[in-house]
């Protein structure tokens, strides 16, 4: 067990960089706690993966380092750093039992049979394996399959890290859940470490107690849940998070207060500087609510999921959702829309102005 | 509900049938016909039941060939399907050295046997050929035109140069679909090169390994032209294979009862040998 360190990270593929999109990973920059369960969240094609990799071993950095306890990791094998990890797909040995699958990791590190009897024995009962254990491995169903990775990452007492690589793809909804409790009760019981890459929110979300969100090869924000929902730092943070995710309007900023539609906000945000390329009011649409004055919009549509209704509206700047309890009655046609100032953030270049 | 009654689609099927019967039903009933009887020619046959399996299966020649045959396959095989994996698991897996290997390998593939058996009879010859006279040149008493070991050493190289990238370009395959998942999975649980070849690999390529060894066996089984226009059988009947021997029954000596008799024989051990073959890869793979 131990602490997590990225220092500078950067990763290519490619030989030569040229220019900003020829890197997979840029400058990142992030503590794991002990112990912690952390979520690496973001869109396919954000870097995820291959930082998953970089931590485990499995990649090596272009630039950067690893440090495992303030240890440099970066030139060590996945052997060596003594971690586990849980690929997207089940990785089973087919020819081996379900058994012998379990028991894979520890015969290669040289332990005792009678140690790895009982390690398995203890592993597959808090899998919930035990019945299958003599079973050959490839018979099972895909969360069975996904069950010995798991438990394949777990047979060893002593690793750094358990990572996971969106390892519920594969399985049916139902199940989902029901693998995502065990998950997150195996944290709590084991304590160790979890790094679980995700692009679904939910997941994420119901998994972690920290999220990290990336975009496009970057780390945009690390936060808790609730941070994440209530403060995103960056516009892509509020888009992704949250269903429906949240309005971004362009906004002047007229001294030093942003202005839609000729209508002065007020938000959050101590506007000291000017010279954004782009400023943005976001507000999420659980937090949008019809007044007697404020912005003045267009209802398009109004959709009810039965839990809330979501009301699409247009101004001239561009169209702003709102939530609202099923129950209300929502006006119809031209209506005047104001921001709860609490959760209105101004953001220049995209990133948050606190 | 009525069903209109139409039998007319029967007449689509009139094509197929035509082909079906001349490329497969009407040769293969020639020979039924030819190994049941005996005739002296000008269509006149005579009924001989079945007298000629009788004489072939009881005579020492048969036993002799189908003995040559099946050393021969099973030699080819041992070679081929190993040295096939390996240089399949030394192949590059990505750049420009895929290509170029992946034509290397196809070249020999692309070689009419014929060609093949006239090449590798000039590369042996032990005055003027490049391995004969070498070998020679280095000490050994290398004749493959007389001495049956040297006949067999260079029609058995032949073949492994002629056919192991078969085996190569199928394992190859198999290795490329694995999952580099599987591999970064072995790495984590800390296996060695050889736990990642014995229990990913080779699970992996298992299919295509069978169809490898199904195509090898069936091929060499009924191998003809190398050997003829390498050895023509020699030296004496030393590497008389089925089929050579079957050749020379039938036309070199016109005993067509006979001849049709044995290719039944021959007909009916390549598929019994590919059956049980296949039940059996097919019988582990049903069990898991």
């Amino acid at each position: 067990m131990s602490k997590i360190t990225l220092d500078n990270l950067s990763h290519s593929y490619l030989d030569k960089q040229n220019s900003d999109a020829d890197w997979a990973l840029r400058d990142i920059n992030l503590d794991l706690q002990d112990g912690g369960a952390y979520a690496l969240l973001g869109p396919s094609g954000c870097g995820k993966t291959t930082l998953l990799n970089i931590i485990s071993g499995l990649l090596n950095p272009t630039k950067g380092k690893v440090l495992f306890d303030d240890k440099d990791v970066t030139s060590q094998t996945p052997v060596e750093r003594n971690i586990a990890q849980i690929f997207q797909f089940p990785v089973i040995y087919d020819t081996m039992t379900v058994y012998k699958n379990l028991a894979f990791p520890l015969k290669n590190r040289g332990m005792i049979d009678s140690e790895i009897d009982s390690r398995v024995k203890e592993i597959a009962e808090m899998l919930e394996l035990t019945k299958t254990l003599n079973n050959r491995a490839s018979g099972l169903t895909a969360d069975g399959k996904q069950k010995i990775s798991l438990g394949r990452g777990l047979a060893r007492s002593n690793v750094n890290v358990i990572m996971f690589d969106e390892p519920l793809t594969v399985i049916d909804p139902h199940l989902k859940w029901v693998l995502r409790s065990k998950l997150k009760e195996l944290h709590q019981k084991i304590n160790k470490t979890m790094i679980y890459v995700t692009h679904d929110q939910t997941e994420a979300l119901t998994f972690a107690n920290q999220v990290v969100v990336m975009h496009e090869g970057q780390l945009v924000q690390t936060g808790t849940p609730v941070e994440l929902f209530e403060k995103p730092k960056h516009t892509f943070v509020g888009h992704f998070i949250g269903s429906p995710g949240m309005n971004i309007l362009p906004c002047q900023i007229q001294s030093a207060t942003p202005v839609i539609d000729g209508v002065k906000i007020s938000t959050n945000s101590q506007i000291k500087k000017s010279n954004f390329s782009k400023t943005e009011i976001g507000i999420r649409p659980e937090f949008v609510s019809f007044s007697k004055e404020g912005i003045p919009v267009k209802v398009l549509k109004v959709s009810n999921t039965g839990r809330h209704k979501i009301i699409d509206t247009e101004c001239k700047s561009g169209k702003i959702k709102v939530l609202s309890h099923p129950s209300k009655d929502i006006p119809s046609g031209s209506a005047f829309l104001s921001f709860n100032k609490k959760y209105t953030y101004t953001y220049g270049d995209s990133w948050i102005i606190e | 509900m009525n069903k209109t009654i139409n039998q007319k689609a029967w007449l689509f099927v009139i094509p197929v049938f035509i082909l079906v019967a001349f490329n497969a039903v009407v040769p293969l009933m020639t020979v039924v016909n030819y190994a049941f009887q005996e005739t002296f020619g000008n269509n006149v046959f005579t009924w001989e039941g079945t007298r000629w399996f009788k004489q072939i299966l009881r005579s020492d020649r048969f036993h002799s060939a189908l003995g040559r045959q099946f050393l021969f396959t099973g030699v080819i095989l041992f070679i081929q399907v190993p040295l096939g994996i390996a240089i399949a698991l030394t192949m590059p897996k990505k750049g420009i050295g895929v290509s170029v290997c992946l034509v290397l390998m196809s070249m020999p593939l692309l070689i009419p046997w014929n060609v093949v058996g006239a090449m590798w009879n000039i590369i042996a010859l032990p005055e003027i050929g490049l391995l004969g006279h070498t070998l020679n040149d280095l000490g050994f008493d290398y004749n493959f035109t007389q001495q049956t070991g040297d006949a067999w050493f260079t029609t058995i190289l032949m073949d492994v140069w002629h056919w192991t990238s078969l085996v190569v370009l199928l394992s190859y395959a198999g290795l490329r679909s694995i999952q580099p998942a599987y591999y970064q999975a072995a790495e984590i649980d800390g296996a060695n090169r050889w736990a990642v070849f014995r229990h990913i690999e080779l699970p992996k390529m298992k299919k295509v390994l069978t169809i490898a060894i199904l195509l090898r066996f069936m091929d060499s089984f009924m191998i003809y032209t190398e050997p003829f226009v390498l050895t023509g059988g020699g030296p004496g009947n030393a590497t008389a294979f089925l089929s050579i021997d079957l050749v020379k029954m039938a036309l070199g000596q016109f005993d067509l009862g006979p001849a049709a008799a044995m290719s039944l024989i021959y007909f009916f051990i390549v598929l019994l040998v590919c059956w049980v073959f296949y039940n059996l890869m097919m019988r582990n793979e049903a069990q898991g």
